[in-house]
């Protein structure tokens, strides 16, 4: 276990940092944005009014207090009240997280499942039509937009052939769609990395050892090729669960799916602030735990890593 | 392969300059006797609607001229402004080491830490979206990859004996930078710059997809694939034309960077 704890500092040093990161440019952004309190109360509020609202939100302190207590109140898991939910900003976006979570999984199940066969078939059957085709359209499923995806899903599947719903969450069905279009770019990539991870290993001496002394090539590929390329694709396909977070925005905007990304865009167009500023602090504290799950994962599976 | 990728950009920056010469109609003059037209070739006044009208009856094919121009303006102004960036702090913490070096790399890993999208969406939310702020936002997201190449550059030839020599004989750092490293990471970031157009674009287009990047009635890919969503079903052609030109324009540039560091720099594959 020598170095794996140096190795758990950097990290979490990384993590702090970066959450620190976020926190500071919402506060700014925050400020830049100008005076919340017109917005809080109607246009014809006497003086008195606006200076009690301002000082009940602190706003009349100096902006170092202000800072300090801001990141404070972040901490707590404070982030004020929704001014359109008339609630905690903090449990609406609570509210919103299981459908996320679960358009998020299924995302990165399916992108798993479909990518890892793929990327091994590629890299054994190598250059064959099949390699082509597949790493062809990995190639596109990593350029392409995501709205764009879910666009032309709804225009073909649903609409033209009439087989799954355009957008909402019912059943299954309000699934399938949202799924593959936040999952594509994670297929892609998934299947683009496994292959050239197997293609490494393939070409290593010891699998040449293995096909001398007389292996058949199956037994080649699955006991002495997988689990040698399981490492490098371990991380990838995890480092790409992460990066669905961002997506889900789109994702959900484009299928009308009840999760935080939508919530984020619908509060920026309801100026409803509190609830974006929550959504992004969360949706990264997130991001970054899964991260740090993910390298942790990877430190114990490959003591090389930690000198990194 | 990286001939047509050079034409189609070439092609697309031709478009986006030549916009009001070459589209056959105004962009924005909208009128609602012949909206929701299909593409067709014919026209009684030999000015047809080739991808036919949306739903304010302007002409597809004019607006996706003009929207080459924002996503062109927005992706290289945001490559500017991420290279500058990213350039001026890698140098920083190559040449300074200790504290500084170690801040920025920090700033570095920690943005790289979380989906910059997310903050990108808050930042224009509150802010209000507008061209600069587009540009700055898109630019920032990128300017890590900069960094990083121009810092393991500078440490690789800052103990080098010629630059020693230079110090020596009392040469400036800027003159160090200016003559000898600049031109060996140029090749470098060529590369970075074209793999950052293809995300700076695509961004740009997901932002104003979401409303939050440009504003109608200035048409833009993004906004175009947007407006023509509830149309689906009767006017496919108002998302897709536009959507389909700006898969192709990732696809290709990204290749064409993919091609180029095949070529000129090998080393950055792992990047």
């Amino acid at each position: 276990m020598r170095g794996l704890l140096p190795f758990l500092g950097s990290r979490l040093l990384r993590a702090a940092v970066a959450l620190w990161l976020v926190s500071t440019v919402v506060f700014v952004v925050m400020r830049l944005s100008g005076d919340p309190v017109p917005l809080l109360l109607p246009p014809d509020a006497p003086r008195s009014e606006i200076f009690r609202v301002r000082a009940e939100l602190g706003l009349d302190r100096p902006l170092p207090v202000q800072y300090v207590v801001f990141l404070g109140n972040v901490l707590r898991g404070d982030f004020g009240r929704s001014i359109h939910f008339r609630q905690p900003a903090f449990r609406v976006v609570l509210g919103y997280l299981p459908a996320t979570f679960e358009l998020g999984l299924t995302a990165f199940v399916l992108a798993s499942l479909v990518a890892l066969p793929i990327g091994v078939v590629s890299a054994v059957r190598r250059n064959s039509p099949v390699d082509q085709v597949t790493m062809g359209l990995a190639l596109v499923g990593q350029s392409a937009p995501t709205f764009f995806i879910g666009i032309l899903l709804i225009l073909v599947v649903s609409l033209k052939l009439g087989l799954l719903p355009t957008s909402g969450r019912e059943d299954w069905r309000n699934l399938v769609l949202p799924a593959l279009t936040l999952g594509a770019f994670a297929m892609a990539s998934i299947a683009r990395l496994t292959r050239s991870a197997v293609l490494e290993v393939l070409r290593a001496d010891y699998i040449r050892t293995a096909r001398a002394k007389g292996l058949s090539e199956a037994l080649v590929v699955t006991k002495h090729t997988l689990k040698n390329a399981a490492v490098p694709i371990v991380t990838i396909t995890g480092l790409q669960f992460g990066t669905l977070l961002g997506g889900a925005v789109v994702t959900e905007t484009v299928f009308a799916w009840p999760g935080i990304g939508r919530l984020a865009i619908q509060s920026i167009y309801n100026r409803d602030y509190p609830v974006v500023q929550c959504t992004v602090f969360l949706s990264t504290v997130l991001f970054i735990v899964i991260n740090f799950c993910i390298d942790l994962v990877y430190g114990l599976l490959d003591p090389r890593v930690r000198s990194i | 392969m990286a001939l047509g990728g050079g034409v189609f950009v070439l092609l697309l920056v031709v478009t986006a300059l030549a916009a009001p010469v070459i589209a056959p109609h105004d962009p924005v003059r909208q009128s609602l006797r012949a909206r929701l037209a299909a593409p067709t070739l014919s026209a009684a006044d030999g000015k047809a609607h080739v991808l036919g009208t949306d739903h304010l009856e302007r002409d597809v094919l004019s607006r996706m001229i003009h929207g080459a121009r924002v996503s062109l303006l927005v992706g290289f102004a945001a490559v500017v402004v991420g290279g500058i960036v990213g350039t001026t702090l890698g140098l920083l913490a190559g040449f300074r080491g200790g504290w500084t070096d170690s801040m920025i790399m920090t700033l570095a890993d920690a943005q790289l830490a979380f989906p910059f999208i997310l903050l990108a969406i808050g930042i224009i939310a509150v802010l209000g979206p507008s061209f600069p702020t587009l540009i700055v936002v898109i630019g920032l997201s990128g300017w890590v990859t900069y960094a990083r190449v121009l810092r393991s550059q500078v440490l690789v030839l800052r103990s080098r004996e010629f630059v020693d020599a230079i110090h020596a004989l009392g040469g400036s750092v800027a003159r160090v930078i200016a003559r000898h490293i600049l031109p060996n990471v140029l090749s470098s970031l060529v590369v970075i710059a074209t793999l950052e157009l293809a995300r700076a674009i695509v961004l740009e287009a997901t932002l104003s997809f979401l409303g939050l990047g440009v504003q109608p009635p200035t048409p833009s890919w993004g906004g175009m694939v947007h407006e023509g969503r509830e149309y689906l079903d009767s006017a496919w052609w108002i998302s897709t034309a536009p959507g389909i030109v700006l898969m192709l324009t990732s696809i290709v540039v990204s290749r064409t960077g993919d091609w180029l560091r095949d070529l000129l720099d090998p080393t950055l594959r792992g990047e």
